[in-house]
């Protein structure tokens, strides 16, 4: 109960910000979507780190180091530091720039002017949008899911224990479709009467609470662990290859040998039930490995993302003046050690930590996403826990409140609009189709996410590699006056073959280990399209000179 | 400096691949943080330090006083 309150009290929060964020709201289409491009440096660093760092920094982090070792930090966290600032300042203040110059809203609208196409908006729109989708269903799931699990007991009266096996749902846990929704409400409210604007005050009280609370949450595990000396020398007896990015022939590993032992039980007892009733077989523990340099390296691409986010487009060109970017540009790799610091250490202490010679986290857990909760629910009291479920919906949240605005803005501004005849639509008709359609697409994603896609937790980390397979567009478009609109065509169309033949190599994502050429599949998928842009555009017809003039300025 | 501070951020990149702690755990930092996470943990610090110098050294000050164009944008886009 007293984690539902606290959830629900986090909520009532947001929503009052909401409120008083819409008071400032001016009533037109451009404060809207743009908030008047009037966002200072701290508002934009926190709307930019709130939007790029999902629940993955937190859950997903802990989750990851539990099952590879501290490797997961150079892997994400410390590339991520290097690459998002490179982008702001390299890609986001330029585009700053040309939005207030030509008043761009979209990205759409900066690269149908950029490529001399009206066509090549209808060819990045699809793209666009199915790239952001699954994106937004791992947030509403993810949002849904951490409520059923973490408010078991709340309301027994109300909502008895349903279901079996995993998916079972503990006696007054709130059930998924209604903690989804809740959710979607409370984004959608806030969205639809603030804007960006809203969002932009939203997000920076959200990366507070989770910021905060990733440090809180450290703070109390470490202690429950015997100190921070004590759970990291529990690792190296153990577990020592989570320690590092090898493993040794000598290593203990305890809990790949614990996971075994509890496979075989599982698998025996599988075995011994009769055909029709068996289900699926269980998972057989993976061997550590270590982390290959090859794998190490490539994960370099996978930030470059950023550059391509149609959700961080906005975020950029609701800045007040180039100058606002320098916050950001400076804080945002500090901001990201200090969220994943502390979870990588929470999920490699995990693998070893023990109370009376038992360990916490018991061998044969299979979801290592559930590790920090599991860790926080054995270690601390429901307030901590209560605490930590409103930290894990902040960053949850904070991602989905702007996917779903710039969704809203694509087909308001980038279809709608632009396909209306010149000025047959009034700014109150923008107006109001923008917030039509934020609330059309909440609708489609809660909809969407009742079904369940059990593979859209699997896609993550493709949309990403989509996005930044996209990124040499955006550079080219930015930098390089010689690029043609054959040559974006081609980029984009040989990302899309690329993207899609890899991710068909990989059992569409099923398997998650799957790697091309011992590298990530983003770095052949994001190759082909720099060849693919520059080959083209170097044997086709050159941009108009008023086109380099307006973006390189006249020679 | 600029060639510097940007030669400076390509270095870091190339210091990211820290094939020398890949297979140390003996070594911790305050005595509970693993040497190969405390270097990343830098790599992190050192990049906000030295986009902090680009910020200064390197800014794109002719972006500082963007005007709107009054003519809206071109036939194909920009059509808000």
């Amino acid at each position: 109960m007293t984690q539902l309150l606290i959830i629900l009290a986090y909520l009532g929060l947001l929503l009052i910000l909401g409120v008083f964020s819409s008071r400032l709201f001016k009533g037109t289409s451009a404060d809207y979507f743009l908030a008047s491009r009037s966002i200072g440096p701290f508002l934009l660093l926190m709307s930019l780190f709130g939007t790029t760092m999902t629940a993955f920094a937190l859950v997903g982090s802990t989750g990851a180091t539990f099952k590879d070792g501290i490797g997961v930090y150079g892997k994400m966290a410390s590339w991520s530091g290097i690459i998002h600032s490179a982008c702001f300042f390299i890609i986001g203040i330029k585009l700053w720039s040309f939005g207030k110059r030509f008043g761009y809203t979209t990205q759409i609208q900066f690269f149908r002017d950029r490529f001399e196409s009206n066509n090549f908006g209808l060819l990045l729109f699809p793209i666009l949008v199915g790239l952001v989708i699954p994106y937004l269903l791992i947030g509403v799931m993810g949002a849904g899911t951490t409520i059923e699990k973490l408010t078991g007991g709340a309301l027994p009266d109300i909502f008895p224990a349903a279901g079996v096996g995993p998916a079972a749902r503990a006696a007054g846990a709130i059930p998924y479709a209604y903690g989804s929704a809740l959710i979607c409400i409370v984004v959608m409210i806030y969205v639809f009467f603030g804007g960006v604007r809203g969002t932009a005050w939203a997000n920076a009280f959200q990366t507070i609470v989770f910021i905060i609370l990733g440090v809180v949450t450290f703070a109390a595990i470490s202690d429950k662990l015997g100190g921070v000396k004590e759970a990291t020398a529990m690792v190296q007896k153990h577990n020592p290859d989570k320690l590092r990015r090898t493993v040794r022939e000598n290593d203990q590993l305890t809990r790949y040998k614990g996971d075994v032992k509890v496979y075989e039980k599982r698998f025996a007892a599988w075995k011994n039930k009769p055909e029709s009733q068996r289900g699926t077989a269980p998972n057989k523990p993976v061997k550590p490995h270590g982390i290959g340099h090859l794998k190490f390296l490539t994960y370099m691409f996978i930030p470059l993302s950023v550059g391509m986010f149609p959700h961080l487009f906005q975020h950029w060109l609701t800045a007040k003046s180039a100058k606002s970017f320098k916050l950001s540009v400076i804080a945002h790799p500090i901001l990201i050690m200090l969220v994943w610091v502390p979870c990588v250490l929470i999920g490699v202490w995990a693998t070893s930590a023990m109370i009376d010679g038992k360990p916490i986290i018991p061998y044969g857990f299979s979801n290592p996403n559930a590790v920090l909760g599991k860790l926080v629910d054995s270690s601390t009291g429901p307030v901590l826990g209560g605490l930590l479920t409103a930290g894990i919906l902040a960053a949850i949240m904070s991602s989905l409140d702007s996917q779903f605005l710039c969704l809203g803005s694509i087909f308001t501004n980038d279809i709608v609009a632009h396909y209306a005849k010149d000025g047959s639509l009034s700014d109150k008709q923008r107006l109001l189709l923008g917030r039509g359609f934020v609330v059309f697409i909440v609708i489609v994603t809660y909809l969407l996410a009742q079904t369940r896609p059990g593979g859209v937790f699997t896609l993550g980390v493709w949309c990403f590699s989509g996005f930044a397979s996209l990124f040499p567009l955006v550079a080219a478009a930015l930098y390089w006056k010689r690029t043609t609109t054959a040559g974006a065509y081609a980029c984009v169309i040989s990302t899309a073959v690329a993207w899609v033949y890899l991710f068909a190599q990989a059992g569409y994502g099923a398997n998650r280990e799957y790697l091309f050429l011992d590298m990530m599949p983003v770095a052949t998928i994001i190759s082909v399209s720099t060849v693919s842009l520059v080959v083209v555009s170097l044997i086709t017809r050159p941009p108009s000179t008023a086109t380099v003039e307006k973006f390189f300025g006249k020679a | 400096m600029k060639k510097i501070i940007y030669g400076s951020i390509i270095l870091l990149a190339f210091l990211h691949h820290d094939w020398w702690w890949w297979d140390n755990s003996e070594t911790l930092v305050f005595g509970f943080v693993p040497i190969g996470l405390a270097y990343h943990a830098g790599i992190s610090l050192a990049s906000g330090i030295l986009w902090a110098l680009a910020v200064v050294y390197c800014w794109p000050s002719e972006l500082d006083d963007v005007q709107p164009v009054n003519a809206r944008a071109s036939k194909n886009g920009g059509k808000a």
